[in-house]
């Protein structure tokens, strides 16, 4: 019910969508420690109001966007492709 | 209570009468009726029970907010099991039955329930039961519990969902609704606009207004004609169910028993969704008789029916007034109660004959199983046959809530009004705390946007606050506070006593408020009891939270037309059509739809892997996928995207590979293909097309430059049939003219190009069964053309069954079948690109985890069953001093025709080094025996490819 | 700090005749509401159920009596509150069944031992296959089930539908039945009765509970947490434990850590309350959708999580939509009833889609989360585990294996293949 303006195809619904975790985390180099790994991995911010997610429109053009939106209020407050 | 209906008025048709039945009873109303109308007319009092004690139960209201009037209903086809009459139209021939009696409403056997009432308060059941098990009791108490009953063989029609996009939605075409609606049209914007009544106007309808000198319901009838012509999209007989994000607007419509969703993307948002009455708190205020003064007064104005002969009409502020001097206008003698000492309009009442009792307050209702007088609290007892009470308003701000408002306590006007106002809400008229027509107007104009527009004027019965909730007569006697739950404030006291003082506490102890109704009449009263015996103000008690629906909807309306087929819809295959008509049988495999096997079902599975095994088989692997990698760096994406390197890879050449998760568990394999330097095409497995596709995008977009490499999804596009066995050499050559054939110029995984009726082709020599095989793909329109031409050819039919059998015998694995989340390349004993590979891709790190790299891995082995076959899912068990324990299990097993004896592959712990470990093996109480062996059981050496 | 508990009431039949003879006067309060002390040994953050059971299980097993519950709203608010109350054990990993075994078995006797009825209704669990392969992977994790020890069996397409006779058996219907996996000793509780339960067991054994209390940060000494900082000021402890599920991120960052979870709406909603049609708690495991019916008669309706991270406890319409579309594609007469009421909780849902629990980056303080969307089922081993954990500084042994150093190790314990996760 929620709508995300997709950089490339304008305000959709958001069941097009699909969550795909934190925006802009760094892929760690092979040879990096366990624990840098499990960071990159599966530890997130999990954010409480304003957070940096990648979605993929997935129903639509196919491309992985970020989005800023508040997990508390649902407002999204920008959008623009993942690559920039 | 005897109620009439009177000879002139009202929106009912006389003309057209519509007979039904209640409880065996014949009644007969009026188009335009609804159900509660035509029984109170029809002097129906008794028309339930309530939930826990079975009190008799009369209507108390007119809308939603009745808590009493659920019937079971059949019309027709129709079933509702709970039926709320108040909004229910009345239609000729319906059949209503009471619910929730042992018997009937009028007389119940559960009825003696409630002389236990004493030993059964709130919550009593969290403290007894126990001993010596709760389900000892538990089938008893639920056979007592449930309003209504389901008819398992009723169904209900799909409903479509329908999209509105709107500047302005509307809720509630009362004053304040309409005076939105006009202001936002008058500014140019788009507006839709919901009633809940089967007609406009909202309390215009039975209250006495005046607008620009007509009376209030003309002046809204004309109102929405002048919308509706000026492209305004008007509702009637719908109510806003919910408010959900970003503006979203849910409305449910009912039309001849049906109900229909709308979902109104708006963006803004009025809400004039009113008011509703309050009861008042006395003792036995749940009898039948005792009804709400507004509800009373529509009944008597919109459906012509007089609720009662003798009234005392019971307030403490003026509206309910106007239901006093209307029923006295209409025959009854009225005597009026009010709590205050100098009601203003007293003089005007003793003119037009009533009876006034000032400074008083009705004390007990008396009477059983109805009412048939008064108590007052000076001691006076009334004779009467209708307790109509106004105890204050309870503006309806549900909705503000859905969209997460908070209400905050008005203490002047005694009631929750909205809080901090939210973006792109506004709230107008009653439910925002106006008291007077003329303000309900203008809020309404103003939440419209309406700049510098004169309020049309307006005058009314009356006007003024109803008041905050009037303990007084709570002290004595059983006063009720949920009708339908059988909460009384007795039940409150004790709750508090316990410390069930959060507001929400108290409602889940005493289910106040949980009833079919959601509290709309008790919910206040609640909090101003609990407010009183804490000695803390209302604001400070705080108010439950609203969850939508704001009226109960139907799951047929919830459910929308996603019904049958259209629900998950099944993926389908180009060729279907064909299979079909050579009698296949279809299944679902990961929501796709395909032939599981050809012809009867005995001996298909054999039949159809011999055919493949000594001559030759065609199997529709349309499905496949056909994922398109364009560009210079292609290579390198794929180099990266999966376990092995495909930058290697010569133009017109295949490779099979795995496709690992960050995590390194293997999640998808497939074959690559490389078309041309800067062209390749996935075909990964059929359930993975989209997420690889998704997968392929992610790690392009993060890491490359994306003018350098193209992901595109050509899956539908082509259709694929895989001919496969000895003499596939022969099918193709009659399917692909001038095909080269000869092994030297077209080897096992390579790939060429030819031409299919006109079209391109693509061959691929790719071997899913261990057989000489060729995949040929053309464009996914002459895939009937293709599948027809194979089976021309020679081909047998070949259905999904009999492949899982074909590839077991070889080994080769069924991705999320063979291996599950954990299971890395290692595990499948493909560690070269994992000790090998220097360069980065995909899962790399995570197989050199601890995980990865410890002992006691479950690896893929094959198994060979000691006896018969070993069923998938068994487990293999190691007993110890420790106690058993699984170390693994069967993924795949078949009875294998061509090696006459079973093959099963598993996943083992450390099974790649037990070969030849016998293994005991458990399946639902059954024991196996198997060795653990290779995973390829035929032809290892790859002979059979040549052949 | 109280040194005596205070006198509770028994509850029985016998004393609710006694005080229906006595106009129901003589109750005493469930737990009394306290304020802070300024010190407690144990400090449980979080009034839900695993906080409330925790702080029990403190003080009854280990003898811990300085202990204090903080609710920064009222107690079972959370979660507790607003979950559909399936209780089951049928998890393939063998750590994951023997944690959720224990707490079905310390289910079975909540009742008398905390002398509050909690209505565990043992009426069975069906997680229903729709197709051969749904049938295979059932039977593959039945065997794990039984070899791990629970209760588990396999029936057949005409045992299912006479566990639930409503299910769509016409041949050509989008969900067929083809057969079930059945826990018998599975079933529902009463969810608000379970946290009160061990809030008044707690409390009677000299607990605090202190609802309205929320905390806005922690008290470091030397690199180690060693109290909190709450709107009722500040509270020092000697061990600290979190179990506040979906605000679980939102707490570790006052710690100055993040944690492997991510917070979603599940949805839940009842219908309107129905004479008993449904005896059996329904789950579907193809498309997510699960129904039990209440002891009051409503049907209570869950499925998959709404699939956008959250904290707002909103859901979406369109999930609700979906989950009632097939449920009444697999019990077609229910396409007749009407929805009474839908709501949304925040849940915390981890990459395995198993708990967390052990201790955080920060000493001190101790966690228990990720229970996702099946924490209510788990209440009773959380407790005994968390509090074992909160007692002695060390793991129990069921709770070693959920320990966080499992990410970094890869030891992850995946039960997202188990089917439904409710």
């Amino acid at each position: 019910m929620q709508v995300f303006p997709c950089p490339f195809c304008g305000e959709r619904p958001d069941a097009e969508f699909r969550y795909g975790g934190d925006a802009r985390k760094a892929r760690p180099a092979r040879d990096c420690s366990d624990a840098e790994w499990a960071q990159y991995m599966h530890f997130r911010a999990n954010t409480r109001g304003e957070s940096l997610e990648l979605w993929l429109h997935a129903a639509g053009c196919g491309r992985w966007i970020e989005i800023r939106r508040d997990t508390a209020s649902h407002v999204v407050i920008a959008t623009e492709p993942m690559n920039r | 209570m005897s109620a009439r209906r009177l000879g002139h008025g009202g929106e009912i048709d006389r003309g057209k009468t519509l007979d039904f039945r209640f409880d065996g009873r014949s009644f007969t109303g009026f188009a335009g009726d609804t159900v509660a109308s035509a029984l109170l007319a029809g002097g129906a009092q008794i028309l339930g029970r309530s939930f826990k004690y079975h009190r008799p139960r009369g209507l108390l209201g007119s809308g939603f907010e009745e808590p009493n009037a659920l019937l079971d209903l059949r019309d027709g086809e129709r079933h509702d099991p709970n039926a709320r009459i108040t909004r229910e139209m009345l239609a000729a021939g319906m059949e209503l039955h009471s619910v929730h009696a042992l018997g009937k409403a009028s007389f119940d056997a559960l009825g003696f329930l409630d002389r236990l009432s004493r030993f059964i308060p709130a919550a009593f059941y969290y403290k007894t039961f126990m001993w010596p098990r709760w389900w000892l009791f538990e089938n008893a108490i639920r056979r007592m519990a449930g309003i209504g009953k389901l008819d398992p063989d009723a169904r209900a029609h799909a409903e479509s969902t329908i999209h509105l996009r709107a500047d302005l939605c509307v809720i509630g075409a009362g004053p304040a609704g309409i005076a939105a609606a006009r202001a936002a049209q008058a500014r140019g914007l788009s507006v839709v606009m919901a009633d809940e009544r089967s007609r406009p106007g909202g309390s215009l309808l039975w209250r006495e207004t005046s607008i620009t000198g007509e009376p209030g319901a003309a002046w809204a009838a004309q109102s929405v004609q002048a919308l509706r012509a000026g492209g305004a999209t008007v509702l009637q007989d719908t109510s806003a169910i919910g408010l959900y994000d970003h503006n979203t607007v849910v409305l449910v419509q009912r039309e001849a028993g049906r109900e229909r969703l709308l979902q109104v993307r708006a963006g803004e948002i009025v809400l004039a969704t009113g008011a509703i009455e309050r009861p008042l708190l006395f003792a036995h205020n749940d009898r039948p008789g005792v009804m709400l003064a507004d509800a009373v007064l529509e009944y008597l104005r919109r459906y012509a029916v007089c609720a009662g002969e003798r009234v005392v009409v019971a307030t403490a502020s003026d509206p309910a007034w106007e239901t006093a001097f209307a029923l006295q206008a209409a025959g009854a003698r009225c005597v009026l109660v009010d709590a205050r000492t100098d009601p203003p309009m007293a003089a005007a009442a003793r003119e037009r004959g009533i009876e006034l009792r000032t400074g008083a307050r009705v004390a007990q209702a008396l009477g059983a199983p109805v009412v048939t007088g008064a108590r007052l609290d000076t001691g006076e007892r009334i004779p009467c046959d209708l307790i109509a009470v106004g105890g204050g308003w309870t503006p309806l701000i549900n909705l503000w809530c859905h969209a997460r408002g908070r209400p905050r306590w008005n203490a002047e006007l005694g009631c929750y009004l909205p809080g901090d106002a939210l973006p792109g809400l506004r709230v107008a008229g009653s439910a925002n705390g106006a008291v007077s027509l003329a303000q309900a107007l203008s809020q309404g104009a103003e939440a419209g946007g309406a700049q510098g527009l004169e309020t049309p004027a307006c005058s009314e019965f009356s006007s003024g606050p109803g008041g905050a909730p009037d303990l007084s007569q709570t002290g004595g006697g059983r006063v009720w506070v949920d009708l339908q739950h059988d909460v009384t404030v007795k039940d409150l006291e004790l709750a508090i006593r316990e410390n069930f003082r959060v507001v929400e506490h108290l409602k889940r102890y005493t289910t106040l408020g949980m009833a079919n109704d959601q509290g709309r009449t008790s919910n206040v009263n609640g909090l101003a009891v609990l407010a009183d015996r804490t000695a803390r103000s209302i604001a400070e008690v705080g108010i439950t939270t609203f969850r939508p629906p704001y009226v109960p909807v139907s799951m047929a309306a919830l459910a929308g037309h996603e019904r049958g087929e259209l629900q998950h819809p099944l993926r389908r295959l180009p060729a279907e059509n064909a299979h079909r008509a050579e009698g296949a049988h279809f299944r679902d495999y990961g929501n796709l739809l395909r032939p599981a096997w050809y012809g009867p079902e005995e001996g298909a599975l054999e039949r159809e892997c011999r055919a493949a095994r000594e001559s030759v088989a065609v199997l529709d692997a349309s499905s496949l996928g056909k994922i398109e990698v364009i560009g210079p760096d292609a290579g390198a994406l794929l180099d990266f995207v999966f376990y092995h390197r495909l930058s290697t890879l010569a133009p017109g050449r295949l490779r099979y590979t795995l496709a690992l998760s960050e995590s390194g568990a293997v999640w998808d394999d497939g074959v690559v293909m490389r078309l041309a330097p800067e062209h390749f095409v996935v075909s990964c497995s059929s359930g993975h097309v989209a997420a690889m596709t998704a997968h392929l995008q992610e790690w392009r977009e993060d890491h490359f430059d994306l003018s350098r490499v193209f992901v595109h999804d050509c899956t539908s596009q082509w259709a694929t049939m895989a001919i496969s066995g000895p003499r596939s050499r022969e099918v193709l050559a009659s399917i692909i003219p001038g095909a080269v054939l000869d092994d030297a110029d077209f080897p096992h995984m390579s790939l060429q190009t030819g031409v299919f009726h006109d079209r391109p082709a693509r061959v691929a020599r790719v071997s899913f069964t261990g057989e000489r095989s060729y995949e040929v793909s053309v464009p996914a329109s002459l895939a009937g053309a293709l599948w027809q031409a194979a089976r021309s050819g020679g081909a047998a039919p070949l259905g999904v069954e009999a492949l899982g059998v074909l590839r077991a015998e070889k080994g080769f694995l069924f991705i999320g079948q063979d291996t599950d989340s954990e299971t890395q390349p290692q595990d499948l004993g493909m560690d070269g690109p994992r000790r090998n590979r220097k360069d980065a891709y995909v899962g790399d790190r995570s197989l050199f985890l601890p995980e990865g790299t410890r002992a006691g891995r479950r690896q893929l082995v094959g198994i060979a069953a000691d006896g018969a076959m070993i069923p998938p899912g068994a487990h293999a068990v190691a007993s110890s001093a420790a106690g058993r324990r699984s170390i693994g299990f069967i993924t795949s097993s078949y009875d294998s025709a061509a090696l006459g004896r079973p093959v099963a592959l598993a996943l083992i712990e450390d099974g790649l080094s037990r070969m030849g470990e016998v293994l005991e093996f458990e399946h639902l109480g059954a024991r196996h025996r198997g060795a653990v062996t290779a995973i390829c059981f035929l032809d290892p050496a790859g002979e059979r490819l040549h052949v | 700090m109280s040194a005596t508990p205070p006198r509770k009431s028994h509850y029985s039949a016998w004393s609710l005749l006694r005080e229906g003879l006595r106009g129901q006067r003589g109750w005493t309060p469930a737990w009394t509401d306290r304020d802070p002390d300024p010190a407690y040994d144990v400090i449980v953050i979080g009034g839900g159920g695993h906080g409330l059971a925790t702080a029990y299980y403190l003080a009854r097993t280990h003898g811990i009596r300085r202990v204090a519950v903080l609710e920064k709203g009222w107690i079972g608010g959370g979660n507790t509150g607003r979950n559909t109350t399936i209780i089951r054990s049928n998890y393939f990993n063998p750590q994951s069944a023997a944690l959720y075994d224990l707490s079905v078995r310390l289910y079975e006797g909540l009742s008398r031992e905390l002398n509050y009825n909690i209505m565990f209704s043992q009426r069975a669990i069906m997680e229903i296959a729709h197709t051969d392969a749904d049938l295979e992977s059932m039977a593959r994790a039945a065997n794990a089930m039984r070899i791990s020890g629970i209760d588990i069996e396999l029936v057949d397409r005409r045992e299912a539908l006479a566990m639930a006779p409503l299910m769509d058996a016409s041949p050509d219907c989008r969900w067929p039945v083809r057969g079930a996996l059945v826990q018998r000793r599975g079933g529902t509780a009463r969810h608000d009765a379970v946290a009160w339960g061990y809030a008044r067991a707690a409390d009677t054994l000299g607990v605090h509970i202190i609802q309205g209390c929320e905390v806005q940060g922690f008290e470091i000494e030397a690199g180690r947490a060693v109290g909190v900082r709450t709107n009722r000021g500040t509270i020092r402890a000697g061990r600290i434990g979190m179990a506040v599920a979906g605000n679980s991120s939102v707490l570790a960052e006052l710690g100055g850590f993040r944690l492997p979870l991510q917070s979603y709406t599940l949805q839940a909603m009842v219908s309107e309350p129905l004479e008993p049609c449904l005896h059996t708690v329904v789950m579907s495991t193809s498309n997510g959708a699960y129904v039990s019916q209440s002891d009051k008669g409503e049907l209570v309706i869950g499925g998959n999580l709404d699939r956008n991270p959250s904290y707002a406890q909103r859901g979406s319409f369109a999930v609700t939509q979906s989950v009632l579309s097939t449920l009444v594609e697999m019990f077609p007469s229910f396409a007749t009833l009407k929805l009474m009421r839908q709501w949304g909780g925040t849940v915390d849902a981890s990459p395995d889609n198993s708990p967390l629990i052990g201790p955080t980056p920060l000493p001190g303080l101790f966690l228990n989360c990720g229970w996702g969307t099946g924490g209510f089922k788990a209440i009773p081993a959380g407790g005994t585990v968390f509090a074992h954990l909160l007692a002695t500084g060390n793991h129990h042994p069921l709770s070693a294996a959920f320990d966080l150093s499992r990410f970094t190790t890869g030891a992850l314990i995946d039960e997202s293949h188990a089917g439904v996760q409710h």
